[in-house]
């Protein structure tokens, strides 16, 4: 347990170095964060009621989505940026050879990112936002307690994708291209482009399914209010369902890569 | 003067095609990066669709007025972008101290900055913008008079300038903070974004101060108003349709000038 903390914390303390390049994100998360609001605002002015959202839960959103930008790591970044790195150049050999899991250590340093990211470029957007706009808080410390819930597994989820992509490397040596879809995916799917309630008729159910809607739609819709009771446990068990099959499939893939790794290395 | 710029231009041709013929080597990446571009910058748009599914106007704008606002602001990032994007690597030549080689070399250091990694691929997010401008002009309902037909051309280009320049100006930061590069994000492919959407959604103060300011309501807004034939939520003289080169050469200069300034500050890594 103490190997886990001591791995997180220095996560988050690496991550905290750079300063200069955390004011430069929250800036550039603020100006899109406002450049969203004032769409919003001309979409939910026309249709007052689009996507069973009102105007106030759709500016919300926006500031929920950048907060979750670098906290759940939507399209890129993270510890697993850094396995693909790792994997071209061999020292991956080092990690294979620690006393613990890959898996685990690479997650629970992205644990540790992920929580330095939600008290830098997650809370610091939010509060200008909550200055401009009027938004909506969670009422009630369950509602607090299932978003928090919500947002540690959204990271895992998210963890869950990278690591995919990242182990595909041990096969294609360069990870950019998959790279490259993945982001894009993850951008559409995870309605940080538009909210996935307002995607038109079946595309939007099935979005709602997807992984990605892990990523910002579900602990968005706890926060708003929108999924509560019976409804908001069955959100998070979507979660717990893709991070489980995310995670387990990630295993399989190191241990096939693994072996892999042995043979070429004799 | 002239000579000189054209001995940059033909300086920045053979440091681009350089590259295009490493990227052409790996014909297959070349291609999926390319197509991943198209698809990539293509959500943008497929997000406005989507916005519209439940709407039937934005700020008083319709569909095809918007994929208007939107393939002007696209294709004027899109060149910029093509053309000295690369320029946002500064801070990493400095880094790594390349930056010190360019400037021992007999063309100017802007020049190979921006020409360094050219990426023929950025032609996707062209492409596309030129595709959703097709798709606007035969769905508006316009009568398309010479001028007007004239006028796109323009846009284009006076846009592609001012990103330039704002691009030039995000890299300058670099001269002074390396770490903070993501500034530059916000103006340029923030404005982009921004310049998407008819400025009739923003308050009347923003407006002014992307237009007196942060000049990007001249990358698409006041000359689309023209082409479009759209009353100016500002009431600003007519004559605000044709300036976008005088707010574009303004640009231009500053940067140019924070460009100078920055050159004369850079004492190298000192490691």
């Amino acid at each position: 347990m103490w190997l886990w903390w001591a791995v997180a914390s220095r996560s988050f303390r690496r991550y905290a170095t750079y300063r200069a390049a955390t004011l430069a994100g929250i800036f550039t998360n603020c100006v899109f964060g406002v450049i969203i609001c004032f769409t919003y605002i001309a979409v939910w002015e026309q249709n007052p009621d689009a996507g069973g959202y009102d105007v106030t839960d759709a500016l919300t959103y926006v500031w929920l989505g950048q907060a979750m930008i670098m906290t759940v790591a939507v399209w890129n970044g993270g510890s697993t940026d850094e396995l693909a790195d790792r994997i071209r150049t061999g020292d991956v050999a080092i990690d294979l050879h620690r006393p613990v899991g890959l898996l685990s250590w690479y997650l629970v340093s992205d644990l540790g990112r992920a929580a330095y990211h939600l008290a830098t470029r997650g809370l610091a957007p939010t509060l200008l936002g909550a200055l401009l706009f009027d938004l909506r808080y969670p009422g009630d410390l369950l509602t607090w307690t299932l978003f928090t819930v919500a947002v540690v597994q959204a990271v895992v989820v998210s963890f869950g994708i990278r690591m995919l992509v990242s182990a595909s490397a041990f096969w294609l040596l360069d990870d950019s291209g998959v790279k490259n879809l993945a982001a894009v995916l993850a951008m559409f799917l995870s309605g940080l482009v538009v909210p996935l309630v307002l995607f038109p008729g079946w595309t939007r159910d099935v979005a709602l399914l997807l992984p990605w809607s892990s990523f910002l739609q579900v602990p968005a819709d706890i926060w708003l209010g929108q999924r509560t009771g019976l409804d908001a446990v069955e959100a998070l068990a979507l979660q717990t369902f893709w991070l489980l099959v995310l995670l387990g499939c990630c295993r399989a893939l190191l241990r096939a890569a693994t072996r892999r790794v042995v043979v070429q290395g004799g | 003067m002239g000579e000189r710029l054209r001995s940059e231009i033909r300086a920045f041709t053979l440091l681009a095609w350089t590259w295009v013929r490493v990227s052409m080597s790996y014909r297959t990446s070349f291609v999926l990066l390319t197509v991943g571009q198209f698809v990539i910058t293509g959500l943008d748009f497929v997000a406005i669709l989507i916005l519209f599914s439940n709407v039937d106007t934005l700020g008083g704008f319709d569909l095809p007025q918007i994929a208007f606002l939107y393939a002007g602001s696209a294709l004027a990032l899109g060149v910029a972008d093509l053309v000295v994007g690369n320029v946002e690597r500064l801070g990493r030549h400095i880094r790594l101290g390349s930056f010190d080689a360019m400037l021992l070399r007999p063309v100017s250091a802007f020049t190979q900055v921006c020409a360094d990694q050219f990426a023929l691929r950025r032609l996707g997010r062209i492409s596309q913008g030129v595709f959703v401008l097709v798709w606007s002009v035969q769905a508006l309902d316009l009568d398309w008079t010479p001028a007007r037909v004239a006028m796109v051309p323009y846009l284009v280009v006076c846009g592609a300038t001012i990103f330039v320049s704002l691009f030039t100006l995000g890299a300058v930061l670099q001269f002074w903070t390396t770490d903070a590069s993501e500034v530059a994000n916000a103006f340029t492919y923030g404005g982009s974004t921004l310049a998407q959407y008819p400025l009739t959604i923003y308050p009347a103060e923003a407006v002014r101060t992307l237009t007196f300011v942060v000049p990007i309501a001249f990358v698409n807004w006041y000359p689309s108003l023209y082409i479009l034939d759209m009353p100016d939520p500002l009431g600003l003289p007519g004559a605000m349709r044709f300036a976008a080169p005088v707010a574009a050469l303004a640009l231009g200069l500053l940067a140019a000038a924070g460009w100078r300034t920055g050159l004369r500050h850079y004492r190298s890594t000192g490691s």
